[in-house]
């Protein structure tokens, strides 16, 4: 049996190297973002205000980040236990994707620097959905930091800290549950105000529903990717069966998210915008073709038994909701007058700077702290723990 | 999964999703639409008596003190002691632009013609900006609607920016400590009972200023009269003392730009070329807040949907926890 | 008749047995040639054609003029007595021959009349008339009346045998000042009077003394008017709107006006449309070319007062001073930003590129990893194992 334990490898290594390159230039464009503004370094106008850095760092990243909720309500929700070892690997990636995402929304944030406001309750406006979105997420990162203290507490220890935590852990695991539900759901419906400003392909009132669902299911998909790419690149005991399994469920989920989706296209009515020839329908037809490529993995005992077919399931998946986020905030807009808007260079290489540094830390993490399965247990022994 | 296990799930399950009942109209879900303030005040913009002359332009840089705004292709020119404002954007809260089409021959043609335009806030009845700011930034006055700015609130998220229908509020990306620009009504004029500047100085009354409703009744009497009817259109404010321009009513699109247009705006248009032509967006009379409102509300109201929520998830957690933990010892080998 | 092609007349007469050496009037044969090259330039014709105007201006023989008064002030005559480039002595005695003119003509009385009918009868079909002043109507015509005729008779009678008619002033061009309402002469233009004859108009009040000069020199030597516009008025002079021409025009287009006199505003020289200008409306070339020689801004808008619109019919006399032209805007300046204006950064050279090559980095290390994992399908051991 597998147990969770440092990854015995160099933290130094070529792919280390590279990545930390791409964070150190995406932090020089950061400052350069700092002292001469949004407009020096993005390519921001009136009609595209939400760049990549709100669509890619903050909706898709913190969607990319729900590996940990995803595997929270699998596990301790539905009670299935056997997907615990894929737990603390998806924990990991959310952290990341929600600090990280955190930290992108403040740099995005034109004054920053009363960014603390939204902390103040005279200055609440419980209206508005970002509200909502901001508060939920801030209070989600520290729940994700607290669901995943138990890996720093073995390495050091504060017997105080360990105690309230085995005691009151439940409490975090509800609301990393629950937390999520609330802001990846919040995430479509901060689209709804959009009206007539977004396509019609990807405009409904269901959009709350379809964006926390493909966030669960992006969730799914950084696990399994993950889990198959780590164990592959270090020569890991591979959870084949286990993601096998995962991929079941998952492929009936990406299935019912497909059923909405379209019953909703058709009862709309606004099916024909797909044949209009222009980038929306294209990008309308590469998204639903990953995520119906990635039911049929998932849902075919043949896609499931090969490795390779699963991990491109997995990507499909992920690209899937990945690209119907961007088609929501960014490509499906439709401005009010010609804008056109595409991210300039230095927009880019923040936004892979923050990518390369999630990638980064998530190496450092694994090699630093108990997260993957790495080796086979000596003995096989009940739980001595109450704790992931 | 076990017989209890599935009990568990089932209870757990039905806290998740008591109280979230799904619609399937949009208009079911929408919160009702904000009224109009008893005492609005608003504009009415007839496209057709405006010149282009642009005063209203630099009038409003000069009483809101923006600077000068320069397209990028003639910034080498002038060293900005000109303004020759493109758009609406940081350092400009309100723009003339026209319309032209072929060869430009007549005003207010659509074919073979041009017309000019107004651009700027349209301070609506229920304002999506007000609705989006998470810091309530953005605020309608209850008494005379005006939708206000507050730059000391504000983070710079640029929610009103993305969500405005009209494409109005701006962010001042050029400057590294930029701010919201809006139109806001020269508030700080009219509470001392002065007119806004860009209806007081325009020479032919296109921008005339007065409440929402004498506004309403004088653009249906422009809308009743037919073409080539002498008409004396009022100056700076509806029912001041200023000498009206003597002109003839000319041939208007039949209809009234704002008066349902996202649940309805304080400032209104009249043209002579359709609407859509000069770049006025085409916008239902939904509000767009009402229906994102609505459905926020729906999920969230009191926060007893998200608590009830919590008490099945945080039951289901406490009894599956433990028994989750089969077995995997995490080994700590050290760095 | 149509005045314009009277083979009668033969302006271009022989110059002298020696040309270079004739001094005409005070002027040499080269001052002459400087001053007629100036006509045509104000004229926007080609030195070529201001050669042409000075054979013709120096031939020996001077077609005869005779020039009538109406209903007038003598201010287009005393407007032409101050034009210095040609002197009016040089035209009186060099150009043309004035046969008659009721304000210059040293004879007075029966006298004059008669050298007048003489003249008339003499250059039968040869002699230019010259109208100054309107012409009453109402109760046949007996408003004014010169020698016991009727200025309705004596207009009729001139333009019997003349070969062309110019009408001089708003005055004999539409009625001018006493046209203004009630009207009670019943005033009209020459043009009204002899409605069978080409009637080159030449309006202001007074014109500038170069646009009669310019035309009766084009007259003389072409022997045709210069294009003419709807209302028979030459185009280079009455061709644009005062508007397109002002030298306050940046204001107007700024939006910087005057609102009283003497205020701020009008001290600086902004637009003074709003105190009644109708420069937008008027059709003439005062900004251009001024009065009287004596500088920049010699004109009335230059001095600070708005036009009122002296060479229109319907404008001139007839709209109150102060209040509001009616634009007419043949087109909107270029400096207009247009309603459907594309905006917005799109895709760079440097961020296709960073695309490409992060995107090319995904695809590949993924197919490595692929390929790898195709080898390695059976070698890594698989961790999970059933629990009960």
């Amino acid at each position: 049996m597998s147990i969770a334990a440092p990854l015995r490898r160099n933290l130094i290594t070529p792919t280390t190297l590279v990545l930390a390159a791409l964070v150190v230039i995406g932090f020089f464009f950061l400052g350069l973002r700092l002292i001469y503004g949004l407009g020096a370094v993005t390519n921001l106008n009136s009609g595209y205000s939400w760049g990549i850095w709100v669509a890619v760092d903050i909706f898709i990243g913190t969607a990319l980040g729900c590996g940990g909720f995803s595997m929270a309500i699998l596990v301790y929700i539905f009670n299935r236990g056997e997907y615990h070892l894929l737990v603390r690997p998806a924990l990991l990636g959310g952290l990341f994707g929600y600090t990280l995402g955190g930290i992108s929304a403040f740099t995005d944030l034109g004054r920053y620097w009363q960014a603390y406001n939204i902390l103040l309750p005279w200055h609440w406006q419980p209206n508005s959905v970002m509200f909502e979105i901001a508060l939920c997420l801030l209070a989600y990162t520290g729940v994700v930091w607290i669901e995943f203290a138990p890996v720093f507490l073995e390495r050091w220890r504060f017997p105080v800290v360990k105690r309230f935590l085995d005691r009151w852990m439940f409490v975090f695991l509800a609301l990393g549950v629950l937390l999520p539900l609330m802001h990846q759901s919040s995430f479509g419906s901060a689209v709804l105000v959009m009206g007539t400003k977004l396509s019609p392909l990807w405009f409904t009132v269901w959009l709350p529903l379809l964006f926390v669902v493909s966030a669960i299911l992006m969730g799914y998909g950084v696990v399994m990717f993950e889990a198959t790419v780590v164990s592959n690149s270090f020569g890991l005991p591979s959870e084949r069966a286990l993601i096998s399994r995962l991929s079941k469920i998952v492929g009936w989920i990406t299935l019912g998210w497909l059923v909405i989706r379209w019953a909703d296209l058709l009862n709309r009515g606004v099916v024909s915008l797909a044949f209009a020839g222009d980038l929306k329908s294209w990008t309308f037809w590469i998204e639903n073709a990953l995520f119906i490529g990635a039911a049929v993995v998932f849902l075919t005992s043949a896609g499931r038994a090969s490795q390779r077919a699963s991990l491109l399931g997995a990507v499909a998946l992920l690209a899937a909701g990945a690209l119907y986020r961007l088609d929501a905030l960014i490509i499906g807009l439709r401005p009010v007058g010609n804008w056109i808007y595409f991210p300039s260079v230095p927009e880019l290489m923040v936004t892979i700077g923050i990518i390369a540094l999630e990638i980064l830390l998530y190496l450092v993490f694994i090699k630093m702290f108990a997260v993957l399965p790495v080796a086979e247990a000596s003995s096989p022994r009940t739980a001595d723990r109450r704790l992931p | 999964m076990t017989d209890v296990d599935r009990r568990d799930f089932l209870i757990g399950a039905g806290f998740a999703t008591a109280g979230a009942a799904v619609p399937t109209e949009a208009s079911a879900i929408a919160r009702p639409p904000k009224e109009m303030p008893p005492q609005a005040v608003g504009m009415l913009y007839d496209s057709t008596l405006c010149i282009g002359c642009k005063a209203c332009v630099a009038a409003c840089k000069a009483a809101n003190e923006m600077p000068a705004d320069i397209p990028e292709y003639l910034s080498g020119w002038n060293e900005n002691t000109w303004d020759s404002a493109e758009d609406l954007s940081g350092r400009t809260l309100n723009v003339i632009k026209v319309y032209r089409n072929g060869k430009v021959e007549q005003k207010d043609r659509e074919i073979d013609g041009f017309a000019f335009v107004k651009r700027h806030c349209l301070h609506c009845v229920d304002p999506s900006c007000v609705s989006v700011c998470p810091v309530g930034a953005m605020q309608k006055d209850p008494v005379t609607g005006i939708v206000s700015h507050d730059p000391d609130a504000c983070i710079g998220c640029r929610y009103c920016v993305y969500s405005c229908p009209f494409g109005v509020p701006q962010f001042d990306l050029a400057n590294p400590f930029g701010k919201i620009a809006k139109c806001q009504f020269c508030r700080h004029l009219q509470k001392d009972g002065k007119l806004p500047a860009c209806c007081d100085v325009c020479p032919t009354g296109a921008s005339l200023f007065g409440t929402v409703k004498d506004l309403k009744q004088e653009a249906a009497r422009r809308l009743a009269a037919p073409a080539g009817t002498p008409y004396q259109f009022p100056r700076g404010k509806l029912g001041g003392d200023r000498p009206p321009n003597v002109a003839t009513i000319p041939s208007y699109i039949k209809g009234i730009y704002g008066e349902h247009e996202a649940g309805g705006t304080q400032v209104r248009y009249l043209a002579g070329v359709p609407f859509p032509k000069l770049g006025l967006p085409t916008v239902g009379p939904q509000s767009p807040a009402s229906l994102a409102e609505g459905v926020q509300h729906t999920i969230y109201q009191w926060l007893i949907v998200p608590m009830i929520a919590f008490v099945g998830l945080a039951f289901l957690t406490r009894r599956n926890a433990p028994r989750a933990d089969a077995g995997d010892t995490p080994k700590s080998r050290g760095g | 008749m149509d005045a314009t092609s009277n083979p009668d007349i033969d302006y271009k007469a022989s110059l002298g047995p020696n040309p270079d050496e004739t001094v005409y009037g005070g002027l040499s044969r080269r001052q002459m040639l400087q001053f007629c090259a100036g006509i045509a330039a104000t004229m926007g014709l080609s030195s070529t054609a201001g050669v042409r105007m000075a054979e013709a201006a120096t031939a020996p023989a001077r077609p005869p003029v005779i020039w009538l008064h109406g209903q007038e002030c003598t201010g287009c005559t005393e407007s032409l007595l101050r034009s210095y480039h040609p002197t009016l002595e040089s035209i009186l005695l060099d150009v043309i021959s004035l046969d008659y003119h009721d304000t210059l003509c040293v004879g007075a009385g029966k006298q004059a009349l008669d050298y007048k009918h003489a003249m008339m009868e003499k250059n039968k079909g040869k002699y230019v008339l010259v109208t100054e002043g309107g012409t009453p109507m109402k109760d046949g015509g007996i408003y004014c009346k010169v020698g016991g005729k009727t200025q309705v008779e004596l207009v009729r009678e001139a333009a019997e045998g003349a070969a062309a008619v110019i009408a001089i002033g708003s005055c004999a061009s539409w009625g001018g000042i006493q046209s203004a309402d009630p009207n009670p002469t019943g005033a009209v233009g020459t043009q009204t009077v002899i409605p069978g004859k080409l009637v080159i108009n030449i309006p202001g009040c007074p014109p500038s003394p170069y646009n009669f000069l310019s035309t009766v020199l084009y007259l003389l030597t072409f022997g045709r008017p210069p294009e003419l516009d709807q209302q028979n008025r030459p185009k280079f002079a009455y061709g644009r709107l005062i508007h397109e021409n002002c030298e306050r025009r940046p204001h107007f287009d700024a939006g910087r006006f005057a609102l009283e006199f003497g205020d701020e505003g009008h001290r600086q020289g902004f637009c003074l449309y709003k105190i009644g200008c109708k420069g937008p409306e008027t059709y003439a070339n005062c900004p251009s070319i001024g009065f009287g020689d004596v500088g920049f801004g010699s004109w009335p808008v230059g001095t600070g007062h708005p036009c009122f619109g002296c060479t229109e019919k319907e404008i001139g006399f007839r709209k109150p001073l102060h209040s509001l032209a009616t634009v007419k805007t043949l087109t909107p300046p270029t400096a207009f930003p247009q309603v459907d204006a594309e905006k917005g950064q799109g895709i760079s050279a440097g961020a296709a590129a960073a695309v490409g090559v992060v995107g090319g980095i995904v695809v590949g290390a993924g197919a490595m990893l692929l390929k790898q994992m195709g080898e390695d399908k059976k070698s890594a051991p698989d961790s999970t194992t059933e629990r009960t």
